[in-house]
């Protein structure tokens, strides 16, 4: 019955967000992909986590992966920079290409990667030393730089970050006498602070209360203009709100892609319109 | 079903208390006993010259265990400093490189072994390999027996504590793009810093009141410790002997001796808590 109304309107006329959704698609294959994966595996141990995931992540786009928990989110995001090798059971096979690279080839240079490759996670993680410390750490790892040089560019990520006017006055206190939602930020200034081109950001917000969440969703508005952003979240609304583009995964599939506004309004699978409508997950 | 009694609850509650603080109490009780015994019979001894002056032949008044104080704090710092580095790197290996390699499953076994070992039997050992081949009792003997003693000491703790580090705060380390030496020395010893420095000095409290490997190793002197080829003062084989000697005043000196070192051992123990402390607020 439902089907029959739908095909009958859109035979008629298509509406106006019919045809939004049909530019947004367009766009989809205009835009250059910062990160094409192809028949991505993922197995922790003898157990498969990911299956055949292929997608294109749009260049300077916020694209949000949402999903039940343990549909594999987390661990599609943590192939693209490799983290995943820190455990020994854990292997990925497949193609992620970055700007054409495949990084999953052995002779990917991890140090390389990692810089370009930004990477947030859900509890914030300040390292045990001073707030400046915490972002010159990542500028001394892959910058030569004088005294001012190195203070200039920690200024400048901290700003980047939107927390400059709340520490500039407390930049030789310990980060982690700060609130969670301000070290959340200051681990995001201390990616940006070398400069990657891609940012991953593991559910962001998930220890957050919702105030310090909205300054990081209006920090990520910021960033899109001058990163590639994953986010993977929980948290529908946040997708929503925030991104451009949104994947739905369930059991390690990628069930559905596409611009957000199409995923929220009038999704093609009938599992990812259950999830968006909160008949499971 | 019947609701449980609150009557019933309150009696369990009572039992377990009756039984538990009388146990607690006797705890504290024997170390109270064992301080106030030392305390009182040592204190006397610890005049001055106690501190500065070599030992007296026997029925001979005044002298002091100078050579002694000082060979044993000569032996203690030289055993932590061949054996903190060692158990550090080790312990390192066994949270951060290699944690389910087979290698360090059997370093793990072999290291409880040996934190099991009782320490005449390392005595023996360090006597039979390095005693006899040289042919003299040695101060560096003695601090290579203590170093044995402290290594699995500083293995475990440090193991322990670098384990304590969640996994995030590698893993950002890492993801920042920093090779994995540098998060290990950059960030995480910093983060279990607090824990590490507590392994650390509990280990050295620890030796610095061993008697038995040193028995063996460093023996005893009435000298100096000129040379540390030769044997060495210390204070624990002194308590031994002149507890042992049939003079009153080398018995006094003996509980002097113990006294001295009861409270170095405790104020290493309290230093360590304030260690601890200062970490946790920190974090």
């Amino acid at each position: 019955m439902m089907m029959a109304t739908e095909e009958r309107v859109f035979v008629q006329a298509p509406s106006e967000v019919a045809k939004q959704h049909a530019r947004e698609i367009e766009d989809v294959f205009r835009l250059p992909a910062k990160v094409t994966v192809r028949n991505l595996n993922f197995y922790y141990g003898g157990q498969q986590a990911l299956f055949d995931n292929s997608i294109d992540i749009p260049a300077l786009r916020v694209t949000a992966i949402i999903g039940p928990s343990g549909c594999g989110k987390s661990t599609h995001i943590r192939v693209y920079n490799r983290i995943f090798e820190l455990y020994r059971s854990h292997r990925a096979e497949g193609i992620v290409e970055i700007d054409g690279e495949n990084i999953l080839s052995p002779t990917t240079d991890l140090l390389k990667l990692r810089k370009k490759v930004g990477m947030i996670f859900q509890r914030p993680t300040p390292f045990p030393m001073s707030i400046f410390d915490n972002i010159a750490y990542g500028v001394r790892l892959h910058y030569r730089g004088s005294r001012s040089e190195i203070t200039d560019r920690v200024e400048d990520a901290l700003k980047r970050g939107a927390l400059w006017d709340e520490v500039k006055e407390k930049l030789c206190e310990p980060a982690t006498a700060l609130s969670g939602g301000q070290q959340q930020r200051l681990c995001i200034a201390r990616a940006i602070a070398v400069e990657p081109k891609l940012i991953l950001m593991d559910e962001p917000c998930s220890a957050i209360d919702p105030v310090a969440t909205s300054k990081i969703e209006d920090l990520i508005e910021t960033l899109r203009d001058s990163y590639t952003v994953v986010l993977v979240t929980h948290n529908m609304q946040q997708a929503a709100r925030v991104s451009d583009f949104t994947a739905f995964f369930y059991k390690g599939h990628i069930v559905e892609f596409g611009p957000t506004t199409k995923i929220f309004t009038n999704p093609d699978n009938e599992q990812t319109e259950d999830y968006i409508t909160g008949r499971f997950g | 079903m019947r609701p449980r009694s609150r009557a019933q609850r309150r009696a369990a509650d009572a039992a377990i208390r009756v039984a538990m603080v009388p146990a607690a109490l006797i705890g504290i009780a024997v170390l109270a006993w064992i301080l106030g015994e030392v305390i009182a019979r040592g204190v006397g001894a610890l005049t001055p010259t106690f501190f500065t002056e070599l030992p007296t032949p026997p029925g001979m008044e005044g002298g002091g265990l100078g050579n002694a104080i000082v060979g044993t704090l000569l032996m203690t710092l030289l055993a932590a400093l061949m054996g903190t580095p060692v158990g550090l790197l080790a312990g390192v290996f066994l949270a951060e490189f290699g944690p389910s390699s087979r290698i360090a499953t059997t370093v793990r076994f072999t290291t409880n072994l040996l934190m099991g070992t009782p320490s005449i039997i390392i005595g023996i050992f360090v006597y039979s390999v390095l005693v006899l081949p040289l042919g003299h009792f040695s101060g560096w003997a003695g601090a290579v027996a203590l170093a044995i003693l402290i290594l699995p000491v500083v293995m475990r703790t440090t193991e322990d504590m670098l384990n304590l580090v969640p996994d995030e705060l590698r893993e950002s380390g890492l993801a920042l793009g920093a090779p994995r030496w540098k998060v290990t020395l950059g960030i995480i010893f910093r983060a279990a810093r607090s824990g590490l420095v507590t392994g650390v000095l509990l280990a050295v409290a620890r030796v610095s009141g061993e008697t038995a490997p040193l028995l063996f190793t460093a023996l005893n002197s009435f000298y100096w410790p000129g040379s540390l080829s030769r044997p060495t003062a210390n204070l624990t084989v002194t308590i031994f002997n002149y507890a042992m000697s049939p003079y009153s005043d080398w018995q006094e000196k003996a509980w002097g001796a113990s006294l001295l070192i009861t409270v170095s051992v405790l104020v290493v123990a309290v230093l360590a808590r304030f260690v601890i402390k200062d970490g946790r607020e920190r974090a």
